[in-house]
């Protein structure tokens, strides 16, 4: 098929190519799920639009990702389920792609499906000792303390040490180490989950260690989060000086990224800001700049636990366009702590029946339209299946960030409509919600509506009302289906 | 006529049509509150420059509001409004009376316009930052706070002012 110019279309009609309403199905509810149902309930005024979703909640990320202490972030949440409450908008939760319906299935029953289903799985480091016991990915972590079912379970054990080590420095990084350096007097106002608030209550860790392969000019973090973790009550931070300086390369990186200045900015402050040395009994934080995990080492005692990171220098090399990679240089050090959380990278996980680029870890497509297969071209394009958020664009970006990401995707959309590029699946009426409905109750799939979310809400605000939090999250797949289920 | 200063919530918009020359103004605005309110801030408007308009980056449409001062018609006295023109992209122009110290965000919604505001003006995104269309008045307005830059290094479209 040809692809067409890059002009966006902006479309309120009626979709005049069939005469069949134009029947949606998005598969992940986060932001690039939402953004995109809004766009096209509002683009295409016939359109029917059924979100579905692996989990009984919606939200992806914003529920499951964002800090219990940053809930300001979480508000766009009420925009979401105004967009669910649509008329012409269906939330299914506990419908799992691959599982519940296959990607063949949901092609048959809609004229388009959009995956939205972002990134379940993380970049893995790859050096011996990653799978001993203590070293976590930040990304369970974080489902850990958010409560999502699948990170009930970790049991991060947070009293045999004082010591984290956290490799990455962006924001999932700055996160963590906020979450083990707070206060948990502050953390039990916020709708963490409570058992990780009760083990945060009893954890040893004074001294998180936030580990980067390259300089503060190349620190992946912005500033806004940056600024927090630097103001923690009583926190010392220390950053070394030699780290801070700078080659003229890293004044061209600056000079053409103004978050990366601010955040060079702020580091740079805050390394000849506060005491040199820490008080007694004080919470430690230190920037560890210029060094790559090599391997992790087995502690002497426990077999088969982490003791530490052994770390090798880096030094930077240019590659072009402005961009500097971190090189080794021969020279190793130890870094001793009892746990380690991987906080370099989410990962998306391939579907059957699509092709993925698991370098880049996205489904080949070009504006949100999907292509065929792995070789690049970009003419070949399955009609009537995009992608939209981090399966699309690489697991990267804040919540707006798919505001664009969906607005690109549907232009695309409307694009194809317009042009009679979907004229062979259109002309058809589709079976839509009712067909999937259908399959799903001959396989005793128990659907979640949003009125049954609206239950799981409820009674998760009740719950924390009880504790001065804002809600209490239920983790647990029986509570949230039975909870679900009751009227 | 004065027009009384300007508090921060969200964001603000102030851009004076001059004779000819418009300029972009980029910022948001952050105050602990979490109420909106804003106020206008302290504009020495020519006497024939009555009118000013600024630009709002906004997701189908492209905005853009204009307000006159008190001495031309429309500002409401009394009740402590200000009128408020959002021009759409298609030049479709909705006017409005927006009382002193709402912001933007919230005076657009109160009167169904569109206008993204993931956060509801928290100052914890960046999808109602603004554009000043004029230098002059953009270099009237303060500084933005730290935390006001914080959102704007991400945010889209980002201009000069």
């Amino acid at each position: 098929m040809a692809i067409f110019g890059a002009r966006r279309v902006l479309w309120r009609s009626f979709s005049t190519i069939s005469s069949h309403p134009l029947r949606v199905c998005i598969v992940g509810s986060g932001p690039a799920g939402f953004y995109t149902a809004e766009k096209i309930l509002k683009t295409h005024q016939g359109s029917q639009v059924d979100i579905i979703d692996r989990l009984p909640t919606p939200y992806g990320l914003v529920r499951s990702g964002v800090a219990p202490d940053h809930p300001e972030t979480k508000n766009v949440i009420n925009q979401f389920s105004r967009v669910a409450q649509n008329g012409r908008c269906s939330f299914l939760g506990n419908v799992a792609l691959g599982y519940s319906i296959s990607l063949v299935e949901l092609r048959e029953l809609y004229h388009v499906v959009v995956l939205a289903y972002g990134a379940e799985s993380d970049r893995v480091v790859g050096i011996p000792g990653e799978d001993l016991k203590g070293v976590h990915s930040a990304r369970e972590f974080v489902w850990w303390y958010n409560g999502h079912p699948y990170g009930r379970n970790l049991d991060p054990d947070l009293k045999n040490t004082d010591t984290a080590v956290i490799l990455g420095q962006g924001n999932v990084a700055l996160d963590v180490a906020r979450i083990l350096l707070r206060p948990t007097s502050e953390l039990a106002i916020t709708d963490i989950a409570s058992h990780a608030l009760t083990a945060l209550e009893q954890s040893s860790i004074r001294k998180v260690y936030l580990v980067g392969r390259r300089g503060p000019v190349q620190a992946a973090c912005t500033a806004k989060e940056l600024r927090e973790v630097l103001g923690i009550k009583d926190l010392y931070i220390h950053i070394k000086e030699t780290d801070l300086k700078i080659t003229p390369a890293d004044e061209e990186e600056m000079k053409n990224s103004r978050i990366h200045r601010r955040i060079y900015e702020l580091l740079s402050k805050a390394a000849t800001a506060g005491p040199s040395q820490p008080s007694s009994g004080q919470r430690e934080l230190h920037f560890v700049f210029f060094r790559q995990p090599d391997r992790f080492l087995e502690s002497y005692d426990k077999k088969g636990y982490v003791s530490g990171v052994h770390l090798e220098k880096t030094t930077l090399k240019g590659i072009g366009y402005g961009k500097q990679i971190a090189i080794g240089t021969g020279q190793f050090e130890n870094l001793s702590c009892g746990i380690v959380l991987k906080s370099i990278g989410y990962k998306s996980v391939p579907v059957d029946d699509l092709p993925f680029d698991n370098q880049k870890g996205v489904v080949p497509n070009v504006k949100g339209r999907i292509l065929s297969d792995n070789s690049g071209d970009p003419t070949s394009i399955e009609n009537g299946l995009y992608v939209c958020g981090w399966l699309k664009r690489g697991p990267t970006g804040i919540i707006a960030t798919n505001l664009y990401c969906a607005e690109e995707t549907v232009a695309s959309l409307s694009e194809d409509l317009e042009l009679g590029v979907l004229a062979s699946t259109t002309r058809l009426p589709k079976l839509g919600r009712d067909g999937l409905l259908q399959i799903l109750d001959n396989r005793n799939v128990r659907v979640v509506p949003f009125s049954a979310w609206e239950r799981i809400d409820k009674e998760e605000k009740r719950l924390g009302s009880l504790r001065n939090k804002p809600r209490e999250k239920l983790t647990s797949w029986e509570e949230l289906l039975k909870v679900a289920g009751s009227e | 006529m004065l027009i009384s200063r300007l508090c921060r919530v969200g964001f603000q918009v102030a851009k004076e049509l001059s004779r000819g020359g418009y300029a972009y103004m980029s910022r948001s605005r952050y105050t602990q509150r979490h109420c909106c309110q804003y106020q206008w801030s302290t504009l020495e408007l020519l006497p024939e420059t009555r009118a000013f308009q600024g630009s709002i980056f906004q997701k189908h449409h492209g905005f853009s509001t204009s307000a006159s001062d008190g001495a031309s018609a429309g500002a409401d006295e009394e009740k402590g409004t200000i009128p408020v023109t959002f021009v759409s992209k298609d030049g479709e122009e909705i006017p409005i009376q927006v009382p002193i110290g709402m912001s933007m965000l919230e005076a657009a919604h109160e009167n169904d316009i569109e206008l993204e505001g993931a956060c509801e003006g928290l100052l914890a995104c960046s999808t109602c930052h603004v554009i000043v269309m004029d230098m002059e008045y953009y270099n009237k307005l303060e500084d933005p706070a730290d935390e006001e830059n914080d959102m704007l290094d991400l945010a889209f479209g980002l201009t000069e002012t």
